[in-house]
This record gives C-alpha cells, sequence and structure tokens, in this order.
C-alpha cells in the first residue's frame, strides 16, 4: 500500500518534472521571435504608383545589446558603436537617455503586453535627446517627463516609430534640424505644446499616428517637404498646424501636406505655457495654416472641431506679437482639395467669433481665412461654409496621388571628407595654433617634424597620443589623444606631405 | 691700348658689386625703423593660405553638414559662413592697428582697451569707459568667433564689422576720434605708411593710406579670432571622455526643452544669431535699455538683444549687455526665476516664448555652469605686439 502511494507520488513528480523540461525546452526563448527594426530605406520612387516600394534597407552590421529591467538604457549606448542595436526588455527605465552617435537604433521589447517604460517620474527633463544621424528609437512607453518624450538637435535619417507617449512635458516627439524622417505609428496624449513637433526640419513623412488630449496634435514649424498622412487628431486644442514661427534661424515652411487624416472634436481647452505660440490657438482648431507656403489639404475628415474646421492666417493676425522681417508672413498657395467636413465651428470663440458675428453668423465656419496671402485655391467651394475664400480660385491639381512620401530617395549621405581634407582641415585647425612651416611657435617648425618622421606618419600618431618631449628648449605638447584615429593619421600623412 | 682695356674691363667687374651693393643697400628698410617688424606673410592659425595669399577657414567643424545652411543644429553641425579670404599681411596689420592707441582721439584708448584678449576679448566691467572717462551703458561684446557674426553690436545696428568699428572709433563717448584726424595721425607715421604699402601692394606705394584700408585691417584681424578647440568641441567631434559625467549632465540641461538654453545658443556657435528679449534687469538705478527697439524702430523688439555665442563666456564676466551678473551662476539663475520676473514696472515687453519657468534645481544650475566652462578656448590668442608702428605703447588698460 505504501509503495503503491510511493510510486503513484514518484510518477506524478516525474510528470511534473516531465512538463517542466518539456515547456523550458519546446517553449523556446521568447526573444526569438522579435523582428529586427527595419531602418531608413532606399525607396524605388516611381516602380508602381500606388505604394513606396522598398528596393532595400540600410543593414544592420553591429552587436545586439540587451538591457533588462533594472539596467541602464544610457550604458548600453555609451557601449554602443554605430550599426549597433540596443534592445530593451519590459521593465522601467527612470534615465535620461542621449545619443551622441550615429547609426544606432534602440528597440523596445514588448512582451505579454508589457513594455519597456521610461518614466521621467516629473523629475527628469527628457527621455531620449539625440544628435547623430540614423537614429532608431522603437517601441517604448515613455511617461511623466518635464521637458520632452524624444527630442532630436540635428540627425539625418531618424526613425521613430510605434511608441506610446503620455504626459512628457512640452513636446512628446520632436525632431528639430533634421533632414529626411519618419514619424509613424506613435500614440501620444496629454502634451502641454504640440504631441508631435517638426520644427526647422526638412523631408518628414509623419504617419499612422493617434495624438489627442494636447494643446497640438501635429505641428509642422518652420519646416519643407512634409507629409502629413492617416492621422487621428482628437480632442486636442487645435488637430493640424503648418506654420511659421517669427524669430528663428530657418524661417520657412513650405511644400506641406496633409492627407487622409481624421481631425475630430478639437475642442480641449487650451493648457499650453504662458507665452508659447501654441497658448494663442483658440480650443476648437482643426487645421491651422499660418504664414506656411504651398500645403494642400486633401481627403481629410474634419469634423466636430468648435471654432472651425480649417483655419487660415497670416503672421499679423495669428501671432502678431513677435515681429520678424526676416520672415514672410502671409500663407500663399493653399490648395484645398476633396475634403469632410461638417459640424465645425458649433461653439466660436475670441477673434473669430466676432468677426463671425459681423456677418450675422454664430457660428464658426468649416474654413476660415483671414488677412494676407495670394494663389490660393479650392475645390468645390460651394460644399462649405466659408468666410474669406472671396479669392481662392480654381487648384492647378485635382488629387496628389504621385506623392508618395516626402522623404528622400536614399538616406541623406554625410559630408563626406576625403582623407587628405580631413588631415588638412586637422593640421590648420588644430596643430597650426603650435606648429608652422618655417617659423617657432609654441612647438617645433613643421619642418622638423617632417624631417624627425620621414616616410613614418605612424611614429607621429605614437607621438600624438603620448608625447614625450625631448627638447629641453620647447615646452610639453598636450596629448591629442581626442582626435579620432582617422584623423591622427590623416594628420600626421597631410604634415609629412606639406611643401611649405 | 692692351693695358687700358684690361683696366676698363676689371674696373667694370668691380664696379658691378658695388653698384649692386648701394642698390640694395637703400633699399633696405632704413635703420630707425629697424624695431619695427614687417608684416607676417603666414596666416594665422586656424586658417590656410591659398595661391591668391588669401587666408581661408580651415576647422573640424569643416567635416560637417549644416540644415540650410545656416550654422544651426546639433554637435556634429557646419558653421555658419566666416569672413575670411583677407591677406595675412592685411590680417597682421590690423593687429597692429588693434592694439595701437593712436586710433583714439587722445592717443590713449585702442580697440584692445575694451576688448582685451587678456579679458576674453572683453573688458571685465559691467559697461565699458571710454574717452574722457565717460560711463557707457553697454559691456564691450567678446571678439572671439566675430567673423560667423551677420550682425554686430548687441543691438545688432551693424551688418558689417567694417560699418560697427565706426561706431565706437568715431563717437565721441568712445573713441572720440574723426575719420579726418585718424587718416591725419596713421599717415604722419612713416612706419605705418610702409605697412600699409606692404599689405596693400597693389596701389601706388606713396599714396597715402585711406580709411577703407584701416577698416579693411581691423577686420581682417577680428575675423581672425577663431576659438574652436574647447574641450566640448573635442565631445562633439566624437571623444566623449572629453567632459566629465557633471559636465554632461549640464550640457544636458543646456540642450534639454525644459532649460531651453540650446534652442537660442545654438551649437556650434553657441549662437542662433536672432534677437531675443529676455527681460533681464538693469544694473541698480540704471533705466531699461531699449536695445533692438531703437535702430529697428519697431516696439516689438523693445528691451531685444542680440544672442550672444557663449564660446569663451567663462572669460567675460559679468554678464548680460549691462553687465548685471557678476558669475556664470547668477546668470543661469536668472532664467529660472520666472517669466518677466525683472521687467520695470509699466514696461510692455514682448518676453520671448522659450523664457519660462523650467524650475530648475539648484544641483541643475551648478551644471550648466559646469558645461558653460567647457566652452573656453584660447589656443588661437594672437600675440600682442611688442613694439607699435606709433612709438606709443600696446598697453590695454587705460
Amino acid at each position: 500500500m505504501k509503495s503503491k502511494i510511493l510510486k503513484f507520488l514518484g510518477a506524478l513528480v516525474l510528470i511534473a518534472i516531465g512538463v517542466f523540461l518539456g515547456r523550458s525546452v519546446f517553449s523556446g526563448p521568447k526573444e526569438s521571435t522579435i523582428p529586427m527594426p527595419s531602418t531608413i530605406k532606399y525607396r524605388n520612387a516611381g516602380v508602381t504608383l500606388d505604394s513606396s516600394e522598398v528596393a532595400m534597407n540600410k543593414v544592420f552590421s553591429g552587436e545586439i545589446i540587451e538591457v533588462k529591467d533594472g539596467g541602464s538604457i544610457q550604458e548600453a549606448v555609451v557601449a554602443a558603436n554605430p550599426g549597433d542595436l540596443i534592445r530593451v526588455y519590459p521593465g522601467t527605465y527612470s534615465e535620461n537617455v542621449y545619443i551622441d552617435k550615429d547609426d544606432i537604433s534602440l528597440q523596445g521589447v514588448v512582451m505579454n503586453g508589457k513594455w519597456p517604460t521610461l518614466d521621467g517620474k516629473k523629475e527628469i527633463n527628457d527621455a531620449f535627446l539625440y544628435s547623430g544621424n540614423g537614429i532608431v528609437i522603437e517601441n517604448f512607453k515613455i511617461i511623466n517627463y518635464k521637458g520632452n518624450g524624444i527630442m532630436g538637435q540635428a540627425g539625418n535619417n531618424f526613425v521613430i516609430r510605434n511608441n506610446w507617449i503620455i504626459d512628457t512635458g512640452v513636446y512628446g516627439i520632436f525632431p528639430q534640424y533634421g533632414k529626411n524622417g519618419l514619424i509613424e505609428h506613435n500614440v501620444l496624449s496629454v502634451i502641454a505644446d504640440a504631441a508631435i513637433y517638426v520644427g526647422m526640419c526638412d523631408n518628414v513623412d509623419v504617419v499612422h499616428n493617434e495624438v489627442f488630449d494636447s494643446v497640438a496634435g501635429i505641428e509642422i514649424e518652420n519646416s519643407r517637404h512634409c507629409l502629413v498622412e492617416n492621422n487621428y487628431a482628437h480632442n486636442n486644442t487645435g488637430g493640424l498646424l503648418a506654420f511659421i514661427t517669427p524669430g528663428l534661424p530657418i524661417k520657412t515652411t513650405f511644400d506641406v501636406i496633409f492627407r487622409n487624416n481624421f481631425v475630430v472634436n478639437n475642442n480641449h481647452e487650451n493648457f499650453g505655457a504662458p507665452g508659447s505660440t501654441v497658448a494663442g490657438i483658440p480650443a476648437g482648431t482643426g487645421i491651422l495654416i499660418m504664414a506656411a507656403d504651398d500645403v494642400i489639404v486633401e481627403n481629410n475628415i474634419i469634423t466636430g472641431n468648435d471654432n472651425a474646421g480649417i483655419t487660415i492666417v497670416d503672421l499679423a493676425n495669428g501671432d502678431p506679437k513677435a515681429n520678424d522681417p526676416n520672415a514672410e508672413g502671409n500663407p500663399d498657395r493653399i490648395v484645398i482639395l476633396d475634403n469632410i467636413m461638417y459640424e465645425n465651428g458649433n461653439n466660436p470663440t475670441g477673434e473669430l467669433k466676432a468677426i463671425m458675428l459681423t456677418q450675422l453668423d454664430n457660428k464658426g465656419p468649416d474654413i476660415f481665412a483671414y488677412g494676407g496671402g495670394t494663389g490660393s485655391s479650392i475645390l468645390d467651394k460651394n460644399k462649405y461654409r466659408t468666410f474669406g475664400l472671396d479669392d481662392y480660385g480654381v487648384p492647378p491639381i485635382t488629387d496628389t496621388q504621385e506623392i508618395e512620401t516626402m522623404m528622400t530617395p536614399a538616406p541623406v549621405p554625410a559630408r563626406s571628407v576625403s582623407k587628405e581634407q580631413l588631415g588638412e582641415l586637422t593640421y590648420y585647425g588644430v596643430c597650426a595654433g603650435c606648429h608652422a612651416f618655417g617659423t617657432r611657435l609654441i612647438g617645433v617648425p613643421t619642418e622638423i617634424i617632417q624631417q624627425v618622421y620621414h616616410n613614418n606618419p605612424q611614429g607621429i600618431v605614437n607621438y600624438i597620443n603620448n608625447p614625450l618631449n625631448v627638447r629641453e628648449d620647447y615646452p610639453d605638447m598636450p596629448p591629442q589623444d581626442y582626435l579620432d584615429e582617422e584623423a591622427k593619421l590623416a594628420v600626421a600623412e597631410y604634415i609629412l606631405s606639406l611643401k611649405e | 691700348m692692351k693695358k687700358h682695356n684690361l683696366f676698363l674691363r676689371y674696373g667694370l667687374l668691380l664696379l658691378l658689386p658695388a653698384y649692386l651693393l648701394l642698390h640694395f643697400g637703400f633699399n633696405l628698410p632704413a635703420s630707425e625703423y629697424d624695431e619695427v617688424p614687417l608684416l607676417n606673410s603666414q596666416c594665422p592659425p586656424g586658417f590656410k593660405k591659398n595661391a591668391n595669399n588669401e587666408c581661408i577657414a580651415q576647422n573640424l567643424y569643416m567635416q560637417y553638414d549644416s540644415p540650410n545652411n545656416k550654422g544651426v543644429g546639433g554637435l556634429q553641425t557646419g558653421l555658419p559662413e566666416i569672413r575670411d579670404g583677407f591677406s595675412p599681411q592685411e590680417i597682421d596689420l590690423g593687429r597692429y592697428l588693434f592694439f595701437d592707441p593712436v586710433l583714439s582721439g587722445d592717443g590713449k584708448i585702442a580697440c584692445a582697451s575694451c576688448h582685451d584678449p587678456g579679458k576674453g576679448f572683453s573688458d571685465g566691467l559691467a559697461a565699458s569707459i571710454g574717452a574722457n572717462n565717460h560711463q557707457l551703458t553697454r559691456g564691450a561684446p567678446s571678439l572671439w568667433n566675430v567673423g560667423y557674426l551677420k550682425r554686430l553690436f548687441w543691438d545688432g545696428r551693424a551688418t558689417s564689422l567694417e560699418e560697427q568699428m565706426q561706431g565706437p572709433l568715431f563717437a565721441e563717448e568712445e573713441m572720440n576720434n574723426t575719420p579726418e584726424n585718424l587718416l591725419f595721425s596713421l599717415n604722419g607715421i612713416d612706419a605705418y605708411k610702409k605697412l600699409f604699402a606692404e599689405a596693400y601692394p597693389e596701389r601706388d606705394a606713396s599714396s597715402p593710406i585711406a580709411l577703407n584700408e584701416i577698416y579693411t585691417a581691423l577686420a581682417a584681424f577680428q575675423a581672425s579670432l577663431v576659438s574652436l578647440n574647447s574641450k566640448y568641441d573635442r565631445y562633439a567631434h566624437g571623444y566623449h571622455k572629453a567632459l566629465n559625467e557633471k559636465e554632461i549632465e549640464g550640457m544636458n540641461v543646456f540642450r534639454s526643452f525644459v532649460a531651453r538654453c540650446a534652442e537660442c545658443h545654438t551649437p556650434p556657435l553657441f549662437t542662433n544669431q536672432q534677437f531675443a528679449v529676455i527681460g533681464t534687469p538693469e544694473p541698480e538705478g540704471m533705466p531699461l535699455d531699449p536695445g533692438a527697439e531703437v535702430p529697428f524702430n519697431d516696439k516689438s523688439m523693445r528691451g531685444a538683444f542680440k544672442v550672444p555665442s557663449l564660446r569663451n563666456i567663462e572669460k567675460t564676466a559679468p554678464y548680460m549687455h549691462s553687465g548685471r551678473f557678476k558669475t556664470l551662476r547668477e546668470t543661469v539663475e536668472f532664467y529660472t526665476k520666472g517669466r518677466g520676473h525683472a521687467v520695470p514696472e509699466g514696461e510692455q515687453l514682448y518676453i520671448h516664448w522659450h523664457i519660462w519657468n523650467p524650475e530648475l534645481s539648484d544641483y541643475e544650475l551648478d551644471r550648466l555652469v559646469d558645461f558653460l566652462k567647457t566652452l573656453t578656448d584660447e589656443t588661437f590668442t594672437p600675440k600682442i605686439p611688442e613694439t607699435l608702428p606709433s612709438g606709443l605703447q600696446p598697453t590695454i588698460n587705460l
């Protein structure tokens, strides 16, 4: 009897072990299902008309660095080299990640619905700051920062995708001074300025994002060649914006397409910081075009925006406080194509309300144009309730289907500098402070370096890295090991090739 | 006959070297000017001489592009266009003029009096002091990297160095000279006539010195004052060990959108060269300086000043246009004390939108100062001339 029970228990234990082994052997690590992120694309422009065919991606060449809960994303960035992929697993990371390197990809790994979460706890300024080219940031949840969720200062060829960003301060996603970028499939809410702010950039696609409960949904400011498509902007103070902010060093906005977006019920109370440009946006603004040129508004669903569906103003009326004689303030050549608009202007406010009352109308219009600007046009004007569109003509186009993207056909190349140029820039830009041909400055004359290191550039490199003073009558040279390896060899060869 | 011929022949042979000696002897600089060095025929550091004897700027930032060619962006962004292409001789002549008090009406103030290389090409004063101890109302801006700037003076009223320098040269309360007197005194100095003839070889060597030659030489020298090799620059070019942890923290505060410093003090020059009304207080008892409102005749620019570069900022205390803040710490603290907190009562200023309430902690303010000190680089400081063509002392302090 006893042995039977033992046998039975033994069998149970064996089964339990078997199940455990089977699960651990056959279920496999979940990581293996994570696809590699696709980086910025080389596009086959014009292959077909209805899709953006991808010819090839930039290929991953580097290591995969994993960061798990309790680890530091920044440490991984410090360890990473261009081409590396940093994979961040679910967990909470309260840090400011800054990326001053090129071609680094950061990929969150979402497992069982759990996200890798950057939590600024309302103490940390920014979640991601980058200055390098070719940065990819995807699949992160970012909450409670004071400044930005993701901010770029310069940096071309960026991809910001699949991020879930809530209450990160002033901006959610903010690339600045970048060329060629993709912002797609992000969900952003509760942002005190713009959820997505494309500032002083060129060639950026903002597609398939949801932006809500923010002061501004998507803002294209002092930027050119931008496509804003298939986004859902709802319950912001203003939904989609294209404008010029005066007083910035890059002073134009033109060639912007707002296409196939849902711009719905953007009636949120304005909670922008006093003095900010968006603080002046009236609640109930669907689309706002201020001073921007060549903006096309096509196939959007624009409904339930209580002030006006589309507002088109010049700087003098839209932002009269800041004057910039170098910024041209009129919105010119705006093109409004087919859009679905109804139930806009149900509760107008401020200046627009006053202007409409002079028309004996207590509702705001679908489309409101006020101030300067020439060459604008609209398709089927009679369909909408409009104000100020008397001089709008017939559009020169009926659709924009041939424009699939505003991104550049291939990634923007880094400026290439030949080895000789690099050597020359380093010699005159750094070494010339102490060394010159034919005269003694602080260090030995250049021709003496040439004599000592004849045909031996590596000897110069070694000395640059670890100077050993052999001349009593000269001061010690500080190590110049901060120069990168390429520059050191280039300058060594340049010094040996100098003729005068 | 033969002998006679021989004598003639050898006589001629002897005469030739004698003639050559005399010829070159007379063309050597006369001995009384021996102490005056000839002009440097090499470009200053940071510049390469091309085949046309022009000095062309060379630096590591030329490896990078800049968005829309504006010279603003991030760490690896190209600089704005610089004024270059001056000859080494023009630059060197400008150096003598810059340090020479003969340029002022009473022969006591040189450009370098208020733009002292030992004080970051400023003068360490809240507001500068001009001729006859006249107390001016604004501080002397640093001249480092001035060749990259499109507008000059705190209120941006000049668009070229040549235009700018005529302000202080001929203002009664500054150098108190007149164009006529300036030409008269320089043309009365033989050594200067020689140097100008050397710097401007295309014109007749005996022509009098002209005003535009003076302006060009001074512009050439000022545009050669380049500072781009700080610790920060080493970091920017990719050597991340150049900055310590605290300095990097400071850099991240600097560029974050909470403090927003980098929005106007944008790298690589640490200015976006725009105007901003930030509403700083004047020193006790001084009325509000209307700034750019006056030259631009624009109410919205009341209290606006040009955003200054922060390179070598450590060297140029006190800070702001009238030197209200003695230290960098006080200066950065201004920005977190509240939007418009120092605007005098009754003034309606259009404070810049980036001035807000960032609520920076003391720790963050300290780190900002740490970072600002990484922008120091004086490796290309030019030499002060030991003697001047005027015979005056190149003293820089009054």
